[in-house]
């Protein structure tokens, strides 16, 4: 299964770092990301394959909830069918 | 790869915009457990239910954390006890019992199906249970209970009309010490949906499977958010930016219908295409009838922006889903508002004004607080007169009203949770009794030179 890391907030120094980090940590791949800087707001979008946490997605879920908040950032995991069924036909 | 600002609006819609999963209902016949001794019949009932809906709440629990989509309730609704019971008399409250037995086991919130199916004529058993929901209500917390008094085939029931206006002042004199919670547990139906995933009013039909997963899907706070964002449009665009909005919505109710039919091993039914709201800030039907530009809710052109927001919902969450059923629509619940409670607390909103808007939405008048002085007669006109609205208009309505026992304009009921609370509503006095004491059936109407 794939998920979805969206990560907001205030452009810092090791942000993509410390979320690849923690994604390397739990055995989750990262397939794809995309990021951008407007102005100085930092907006990161990862697609990543969270089969290795598969039974503890929720848990994965809230230590990136728990990394943002510690960096001062906004992030999100949600699987990847949200995405698709809501904006494809 | 997902387009980025796909992905932020999806997040942005469940994080500040209150997008959620209402509810996930398990509909289960109870057909085969009817029985002419009520202590095996009543057994069975238990079991049966146990044995379908033993992993409903865990399964729903385990899709919300997959999908990080909230899942407010899960529910159990079940085929009317007016059809299983034979004529038990007052023993038919054990029903009642083992069906608040079974809610309480399977840590479901509420159970619907204390229901009677009487358009067209009522049996000694469906009179004997209609009797009883008064007592069936003060006696359980999770148990619903419905009635369905009129068709667009059969037209309505008017002995069942003038029953049920005694039942709902009983039921609120009977839980008055509880703010009359009872009767927000009472539908009275005109032209019931089989396929309802929504409380009180949910029941398993009788043309249903023997078990079936029917999933009601909310957000009012998206479909206000993105009216607001789309400005000074005309209102042939506000009606489209609603059915895209609709349809997204929708698309998740779907995504999860068919994940918890999957993992429940059990038929996906429909997806109820409602706005249901929530007594939460930015969770309100009246908010978006605001927004498309009515200073208060309940202002002249109330009818006409609810009646675009209920076709666009339509429209847009048709498209997104494969099978759709129950009242699919913009719901209308006063105390379950915060912008209809402020609404009627400012006077904007009258009894009148929400029967209008009923005749344009789905469902009717609902969870509406009446004074305590309200006679039985009163209830039974304002059901007569809702019933007639949707027997002629080929739609469902329903009445759920709440007499006040004890308090007139100006107080206020408070019920906590998602039934919320709100202000005594005026209602006219006037007497209705001489028509409400004919009884009878009034005739079903012709379905031809239609004007």
């Amino acid at each position: 299964m794939r998920a979805v890391i969206t990560v907001i907030g205030k452009d810092t120094v090791g942000i993509l770092a410390k979320v690849s980090t923690l994604c390397a940590d739990n055995d989750v791949n990262i397939l794809d990301v995309t990021q951008s800087v407007l102005q100085d707001m930092f907006a990161m979008v990862t697609l990543v394959d969270v089969a290795a946490v598969d039974d503890d997605f929720a848990a994965f879920a809230e230590q990136m909830r728990a990394l943002g908040e510690k960096e001062g950032l906004v992030i999100h995991v949600m699987h990847e069918e949200i995405f698709n069924s809501m904006h494809r036909i | 790869m997902l387009n980025v600002s796909d992905i932020l609006e999806t997040i942005k819609m469940i994080q500040e915009e209150n997008l959620d999963i209402r509810t996930i209902t398990m509909g289960i016949s109870l057909l085969d457990c009817a029985d002419s001794d009520i202590n095996r019949s009543c057994a069975s009932v238990y079991d049966k239910i146990c044995r379908k809906a033993q992993n409903l709440v865990k399964t729903g629990e385990e899709i919300e954390r997959k999908y990080g989509i909230p899942i407010i309730n899960k529910r159990i609704s079940v085929t009317p006890i007016g059809l299983i019971a034979g004529n038990f008399g007052d023993d038919v409250i054990r029903y009642a019992g083992t069906l608040e037995k079974a809610a309480a086991e399977m840590g479901v919130n509420f159970l619907g199906g204390y229901t009677a199916l009487v358009q067209k004529g009522m049996t000694a058993g469906e009179k004997a249970l209609i009797r009883s929901i008064p007592q069936a209500l003060s006696e359980t917390e999770r148990v619903c209970s419905s009635v369905n008094i009129g068709s667009s085939k059969a037209g309505i029931n008017l002995d069942a009309v003038k029953m049920l206006g005694q039942t709902v002042k009983k039921t609120a004199e009977l839980t008055a010490d509880r703010d009359c919670i009872g009767c927000a547990k009472l539908v009275v139906f005109c032209n019931a949906p089989d396929d309802n995933p929504f409380m009180a009013g949910a029941f398993h039909g009788v043309g249903e499977g023997d078990c079936v997963i029917n999933v009601g899907v909310s957000g009012p706070g998206v479909v206000r958010a993105a009216v607001e964002k789309a400005g000074d449009c005309s209102i042939s665009d506000i009606a489209e930016i609603i059915k895209k909005t609709a349809f997204k919505i929708t698309r998740m109710g779907q995504l999860v219908a068919v994940e918890a039919s999957e993992r429940l091993g059990v038929p996906f039914g429909i997806v109820d295409l409602s706005l249901a709201p929530t007594p939460a800030v930015g969770d309100s039907v009246a908010h978006i009838l605001e927004e498309m530009g009515l200073e208060v809710c309940g202002a002249h052109g109330t009818t006409a922006a609810l009646a675009i927001l209920n076709d666009a919902v339509k429209k847009g969450g048709v498209m997104a889903s494969s099978r759709v059923g129950g009242l699919s629509g913009a719901f209308i619940p006063v105390t379950e508002d915060a912008g209809m409670i402020e609404a009627a607390r400012c006077g904007a909103l009258s009894l009148e004004k929400l029967e209008a808007m009923t005749a344009v939405c789905s469902v009717g008048l609902d969870m509406i607080v009446l004074p305590g002085d309200t006679t039985a007669e009163i209830i039974s006109a304002i059901i007569a007169d809702e019933a007639a609205i949707g027997m002629v208009n080929f739609k469902t309505t329903a009445v759920r009203v709440i007499p006040a026992v004890g308090k007139s304009i100006g107080d206020e009921l408070s019920f906590g949770g998602l039934l919320g609370g709100g202000p005594v509503m005026k209602v006219n006095y006037v007497s209705p009794n001489r028509f409400i004491n004919r009884g009878g059936q009034i005739p079903a109407p012709l379905h031809s030179l239609k004007n």
